[in-house]
């Protein structure tokens, strides 16, 4: 059974038919790439996927149990984390602190021990420290673990969101255009990092994204996606070379 | 590194409430002295409800991030569900303390459940809708305190919204609320210890609950509501909690400000969108989200129309120009960076000092 099952997903808004007939399947452990034009309704997917949008038809299911219509943190808990297109960090946070939000339901202590500094405050608190750093090693933001996260320079940004996402310990992970305004560079690092995501935390893993090295170089199967409808589906290399996803990119 | 960082926000805390005893002792020593005048002393408590209203209206705007205009409303439910309360068991329980404590667990639940009440609705509405909505909340209370009507006789309570003669009381009933005429003999139990106390409290509360699981999510909450719930926190909850924390303390402040006067009215002066903006003030003016900065705005605001009395004509100019002065202080860029060079510079010297 596929981990994420995705059946005839369709959404209006108004008269505009922003996703129709969208159908996936995604199988534990795979690299998915879902790519298509501005405006093919990528996000809109996304949005889909995680709650914030209610779709008018069609279902989603997470290892079998129906999410569709679910609430947004809900799903969550179900097990799918997410990062945004334009980053969403908690700007005003440390990067501790942006991580350790991440954990929070996975490490309990109530409100009133939190208050009154019981001694479940400080083992829980410890031990959210301790997660939270072996997580931000990972991605080598363990030396700035006390910065603000608006102060972290673009790249950073960007990582923090994945360790935010994983920190709520997800089957699935949604990655939102990762490398959107990163230089060559910074791409490939990009690139390793994500395929060491995946080796590391044994994830499932959907991205959207824009540039054609990085879906090539990491992802297994693609998804393309133009005004809304499924264009292409299948191996990397066959959908890149399907004439008709040519010319939905570059025009006839 | 984790050990510095705890101690990086024990040392603020432990910085706060050390003013506050640190002001305390100051003014007892002054006190005792005889260098405070009667008029300085009867302005104590005041100061520790409008610190206490301060602190508690920086969880619902620097922290949870929503602007609410009504703070005076919870205030009032409080002042006048503790008044009522002590009324009514001002002879059956004699011991002023357990009254007194009693009447602030009253007080902080009324305006908590007040809170909550208003908060499912209101939570609702960002940023200017929720300010007009809580605006508007804050002055359905205050009105309707006005024209409440509570007495009682043989066969219990008796309420009316509009007279007195509409209760029905047998002729020995008392009339413990009287509509706009509020409620008159409530035991005088406030105190300046008690107040700092209560402030003692307050703070405690508050930056406890700020640096754990549960501040997070609701800081979480007012820089990114998308991100926050993506990452499961529940919006409501936290926005909730925050909320009605707040009012609750608020309610406290209320309790203090009702047992420090005899008679208890809802003007729009003490409960009315006056009180709210001027706490509002002092929360803006002490920078919003810093707690420390609430208390001692709140006192300078305070204390200076009195300290000005003398220059009479000129007294609301110069305050005037206080707040410009405390605004450009608090929130200009050239002025942050002037601080933190002098400040900056007097923390590496401690430091330096330390490590010698």
């Amino acid at each position: 059974m596929a981990m994420l099952e995705v059946k005839n997903l369709g959404i209006s808004f108004g008269g505009l038919r922003a996703v129709d007939e969208f159908n996936i399947q995604i199988e534990e452990g795979q690299l998915y790439g879902l790519i298509g034009p501005n405006g093919a309704g990528k996000t809109t997917i996304f949005n889909l996927l995680t709650g914030v949008y209610k779709p008018t038809d069609g279902s989603i299911h997470l290892d079998g149990n129906d999410i569709t219509r679910k609430r947004t943190i809900d799903i969550n808990r179900a097990g799918v984390a997410r990062t945004f297109q334009n980053i969403r960090l908690f700007k005003e946070l440390t990067v501790a602190e942006n991580v350790k939000v991440g954990l929070h339901n996975h490490l309990h202590y109530n409100t009133f021990e939190g208050i009154f500094r019981l001694p479940k405050y400080y083992k829980i608190e410890k031990q959210m420290t301790k997660e939270a750093l072996e997580l931000l090693k990972v991605f080598e933001l363990d030396a700035d673990m006390d910065t603000l996260a608006e102060n972290l320079p673009y790249g950073k940004q960007r990582k923090l969101e994945i360790a935010r996402a994983l920190a709520t310990k997800p089957k699935l992970l949604l990655l939102d255009e990762p490398a959107a305004g990163m230089n060559p560079n910074e791409t490939i690092e990009l690139m390793k990092t994500i395929q060491f995501v995946r080796e590391h935390f044994k994830m499932t893993i959907l991205l959207i994204e824009h540039d054609m090295k990085l879906v090539s170089g990491i992802c297994e199967e693609l998804t393309v996606l133009n005004f809304g409808k499924v264009l292409a589906q299948g191996k990397t290399t066959d959908v890149l070379n399907n004439p008709e996803v040519i010319k939905a990119y570059l025009g006839e | 590194m984790k050990k510095f960082k705890l101690s990086k926000t024990l040392k603020s805390s432990l910085l706060t409430y050390g003013l506050v005893i640190f002001a305390y002792v100051l003014m007892q020593i002054l006190i005792s002295g005889g260098h405070v005048s009667s008029l300085m002393q009867g302005l104590l408590v005041p100061l520790c409800v409008y610190a206490i209203l301060a602190v508690s209206l920086n969880l619902t705007v620097g922290i949870l991030g929503e602007l609410s205009l009504g703070h005076a409303g919870f205030m009032c439910v409080g002042a006048f569900a503790s008044a009522f309360f002590s009324k009514c068991v001002q002879d059956s329980i004699e011991n002023s303390f357990i009254r007194f404590t009693l009447a602030i667990m009253i007080g902080a639940l009324a305006a908590g459940a007040a809170g909550i009440i208003i908060g499912i609705p209101v939570l609702r509405l960002k940023g200017d809708y929720l300010a007009i909505v809580t605006l508007a909340f804050g002055e359905i209370i205050k009105n309707l305190v006005n024209i409440l009507y509570v007495g009682k006789d043989e066969s219990g309570f008796h309420i009316s919204f509009k007279s007195s003669l509409d209760l029905n009381m047998s002729p020995n009933g008392v009339q413990i609320i009287k509509g706009a005429q509020g409620i008159t003999g409530t035991p005088n139990d406030s105190t300046f210890t008690i107040g700092i106390v209560l402030l003692l409290i307050t703070l405690f509360i508050v930056l406890n609950l700020i640096h754990s699981r549960d501040g997070r999510a609701i800081m979480a909450i007012r820089d990114n509501v998308i991100a926050a719930e993506s990452v499961g926190i529940n919006i409501t909850k936290y926005k909730l909690m925050a909320f009605s924390v707040s009012a609750a303390l608020a309610g406290v402040a209320g309790v203090l400000y009702a047992h420090n006067i005899s008679t208890l009215t809802a003007l729009p002066k003490n409960f009315g969108y006056n009180m709210s903006i001027l706490i509002l003030v002092f929360v803006v003016l002490g920078g919003i989200g810093n707690i420390r900065g609430s208390i001692i705005s709140a006192v300078v605001l305070t204390l200076l129309p009195e300290l000005l009395r003398g220059l009479n004509n000129y007294r609301m100019l110069i305050y005037a120009v206080v707040l410009i002065v405390m605004m450009l202080f608090n929130w200009a860029p050239a002025c942050i960076g002037w601080r933190e060079k002098i400040f900056g510079g007097l923390r590496k010297k401690k430091n330096t000092k330390e490590a010698a």
